[in-house]
């Protein structure tokens, strides 16, 4: 005879507020078998989990019932508590009574009623559940770090630091990101290259850094400890292994007009390019769009020229499978293109940029050589107006819901830049709000305010209209004073929303990890588990899981790092014992089940049987690998004699909880 | 058709655990709502989902039922979604054969970031099943509450 404990969470309001958590148990407790039913405001705190630990030891329990939060936040939590009081822990079931029920509904009556359908369906199930063991699976000693940005390289370095062979898979020709772009870095204004460039160097030399630039994921299969991951090397027509990066090629290529994406679009570069003198790897690649030889035949100057023999035009993509242990997503973030904005006029005015185009006019090694010319006819501005939050906390479908977190920060460093080295330079910054929490952050700006002089309007940007004698006419409404302004402006800076980087959704389908609406990583848990994914051995790092500014990224590169290698140091991790197993008695050996095994999982073996009338006969039957079935569970529905089933989710399991939900 | 509002379908949806169950999760952290008929069964992989079991739930009383799974392609054991789609697409002629609406069966792919698929999924299964009334062709009558 079972006897079942119900234990009913409250989870302080998020359940009991929705969900009458005491009627829920009184329900349950009249179902057949259950002997305990009790409620309690937080059942995964200790003294809750104390408390299911005495009803298993005082009631000699044979199946617990938790009903409160998803089983992938807690059910291990109750797993363990069952265990360590001596139930097996495959005799726990949750009943998902919070993200799947008191969270979505608001009507208490409906909310409580399915509460107690789903609470019944768990009883139903635990009466059939039994008690199973757990192998061990052995863990690859391998980690795989997507995204070459100052994250992506973060955690790399501190992998290998452990000892771990770690790779970083990078879309881009060299690896450095957002942050290689950068000009200087608030609040201290160093040189972002002078910090980024010795760790781009240091991944680079690390033995045990493998870096595979323009490069992406293709494909992921496996399982936390055990992933194979196929890494599509795309063809950048330069053999990696031979091209020294001397950049012959690149100064004799005679396609000269291709816009270079390094710096924003602002000069060009050539078909065959490295795409700045710090890269890592110094690898040439030719872009295939704008090269000469490889569109029509005709050119082949970079081949000649090239002492090596790097050049090869007839490279494809190539594909490597590898297997990694855990797997760090590190794919970064982008700014938006405002060129949705109308009213600010970016699309048709090239001396109205984006703060990662000023970036790049600033920079030493940008357009310009560092001096601060306009875009349109290189002259120096004398009035720059930023604009804040352009993109960012807006309410229509054009804009971002989020702030972007930096740019409060970043527009501080630009006009205090500028006003340094122009003094003669005014500078006014349109903002919303100025948010600047951080170490030395609001220091920084009201230095900006105070010792330099920047204008700060609180206020919005109504129209940006350039006129015909090449001036920009900013019109804007001061909030304070409630007054129309107007600038007769040289330059206008848009300070834009930033996104996720496009690649991040079809990673996270691959990955099955879980994104929010805005394409962020979603977390395993916002305050207690920020750095790593729902899905085991899927680890965050960087701002693809929401903004950061460097020092943050850094931490979280860390911290990613420190979750990877706590998961490659255990030589082995317990594997899922819910696989499936075959009814010898019922197989007729039709291999139904092995066809459809997407693991090859299944063998058949010939086995001797004792007949009715005393004889023996041998028969052909299945026998299922427990250690290489995942526990998909396709065979058992492909079984046309019933023989095989699936352990934690049987047919008479899962037909209880169908004949308890319909009841 | 005349629509009865007071009518609350039975609605049993079979969710795989790597995907459609996270994307369910999502839609809860996200407090998006959908309706209380809808009653979720974990199961490993949508393919695990024996057709038998849907008739079941209808045999028992159920007015709907929905299987979710990863996206084609995406499945957690590389190929389990693509066996729930053909047995879905046999299980379809089939209840054709017997005369049963065909949309009280869905098979929808929802992914782990979808929270807000599936909720506007759930909803409008809902108000589909709302619409066709109450299941009564394949209910077992010695299944019928008294």
């Amino acid at each position: 005879m079972q006897r079942i404990g119900v234990f009913v969470c409250h989870c302080g309001t998020n359940i009991a507020a929705t969900v009458d958590v005491k009627a829920v148990a009184e329900a349950l407790s009249h179902e057949p078998g259950v002997v305990i039913s009790q409620d309690y405001q937080y059942m995964c705190s200790e003294s809750g989990q104390d408390l299911v630990k005495n009803a298993i030891k005082e009631h000699k329990l044979t199946g617990v019932v938790v009903c409160s939060c998803s089983p992938r936040m807690h059910e291990n939590t109750f797993r363990k508590a069952a265990a360590s009081v001596g139930l097996n822990p495959y005799l726990v079931e949750i009943a998902n009574i919070r993200e799947q029920c008191s969270w979505i509904h608001k009507d208490i009556a409906s909310a409580t009623d399915k509460a107690v359908i789903l609470g019944k369906a768990a009883v139903a199930k635990v009466h059939l559940n039994a008690p199973l063991t757990a192998g061990e699976s052995p863990v690859v000693k391998r980690a795989l770090v997507i995204g070459g940005g100052i994250a992506g390289i973060q955690t790399a370095l501190d992998i290998a630091e452990a000892g771990f062979d770690v790779d970083i898979v990078e879309k881009e020709p060299t690896i450095g990101g957002k942050m290689a772009q950068i000009d200087k870095t608030f609040p201290t204004l160093d040189c972002a290259a002078c910090i980024l460039t010795p760790k781009m160097v240091e991944a680079a030399q690390n033995e045990h850094i493998t870096i595979h630039s323009f490069s992406e994921v293709s494909d992921v299969k496996g399982f936390v400890g055990n992933f194979t991951v196929t890494i599509k090397k795309k063809a950048r027509y330069v053999d990696e292994t031979k091209c020294t990066g001397c950049g012959l090629c690149t100064e004799k290529c005679p396609m000269k007009k291709v816009p270079n994406e390094f710096n924003m679009g602002l000069d060009n570069r050539t078909a065959v390019y490295i795409p700045f003198a710090q890269a890592v790897p110094k690898v040439a690649t030719i872009d295939p769009n704008y090269c000469m030889m490889l569109k029509n035949g005709k050119c082949g100057i970079c081949s000649k020229v090239c002492s090596v023999g790097a050049i090869d035009y007839k490279q494809t993509d190539r594909f490597i499978e590898q297997k990694y242990g855990a797997i760090v997503v590190a794919t970064g973030f982008n700014p938006i293109k405002p060129d949705k904005y109308n009213e600010f006029a970016y699309s048709i005015c090239p001396d109205v940029v984006t703060s990662l185009e000023l970036e790049r006019l600033m920079n030493a090694a940008g357009p310009n050589g560092g001096t601060l010319l306009r875009p349109s006819d290189k002259t120096h501005p004398h009035t720059i107006v930023f604009v804040q939050c352009v993109g960012s906390r807006c309410d229509d479908e054009k804009g971002k819901p989020y702030c972007s977190k930096i740019c409060c920060m970043y527009t501080a460093k630009h006009a205090m830049l500028i006003r340094e080295k122009y003094p003669d330079t005014e500078v006014y910054v349109f903002y919303i709000d100025v948010r600047t929490p951080g170490k030395n952050f609001d220091e920084f700006y009201r230095r900006a305010v105070e010792q330099y002089g920047v204008h700060y309007i609180k206020g919005m940007v109504g129209k940006v209209m350039p006129r015909s004698d090449g001036k920009i006419d900013v019109q804007a409404s001061d909030l304070l004073s409630n007054e129309q302004l107007h600038i007769n402006a040289d330059m206008v800076v848009l300070a834009t929303a930033i996104e996720p980087d496009k690649t991040a959704r079809p990673l996270a389908t691959m990955l099955t990890t879980q994104m929010d609406t805005n394409d962020f990583f979603t977390e395993a848990h916002p305050k207690l588990r920020p750095v790593e994914s729902a899905t085991a051995g899927i680890i965050l790092s960087g701002a693809c899981q929401g903004p950061k500014d460097i020092p943050e990224t850094v931490a979280q590169a860390s911290a990613a790092a420190a979750k990877a290698i706590g998961l490659l140091v255990k030589n082995s991790i317990t594997c899922n014992p819910c696989v499936a197993h075959s009814d010898e008695l019922m197989c007729n050996g039709c291999s139904s089940c092995e066809k459809v095994c997407p693991y090859g999982a299944i063998t058949y073996q010939d086995k001797e049987f004792r007949m009715p009338d005393r004889t023996t006969a041998v028969r052909r039957v299945a026998s299922v690998n427990p250690a290489v079935c995942q526990g998909c569970g396709a065979c058992t529905v492909a079984c046309p004699s019933g023989a095989m089933d699936l352990n934690g989710f049987s047919n008479s399991q899962i037909m209880a909880e169908v004949d308890a939900i319909c009841k | 058709m005349q629509v009865n509002n007071d009518f609350q379908p039975v609605i049993v949806a079979f969710c795989c655990n790597w995907c459609s169950y996270a994307g369910a999760d999502l839609s809860g952290t996200n407090r998006l709502n959908y309706p209380a008929n809808v009653k979720i069964i974990r199961v490993p992989c949508s393919c695990r989902v024996n057709p038998m079991f849907i008739l079941r739930a209808f045999q028992k009383g159920a007015d709907g039922v929905i299987i979710c799974g990863c996206h084609p392609g995406d499945c957690h054991y590389t190929s389990g979604n693509y066996y729930t789609r053909r047995r879905i697409t046999l299980l379809y002629s089939m209840l054709d054969f017997l005369g049963i609406e065909r949309n009280r069966t869905r098979l929808e792919w929802v992914s782990a970031a979808e929270g807000a698929k599936f909720a506007a999924v759930m909803n409008s299964f809902v108000d589909e099943v709302k619409k066709l009334g109450p299941n009564r062709r394949l209910e077992d009558l010695r299944c019928r509450k008294q």
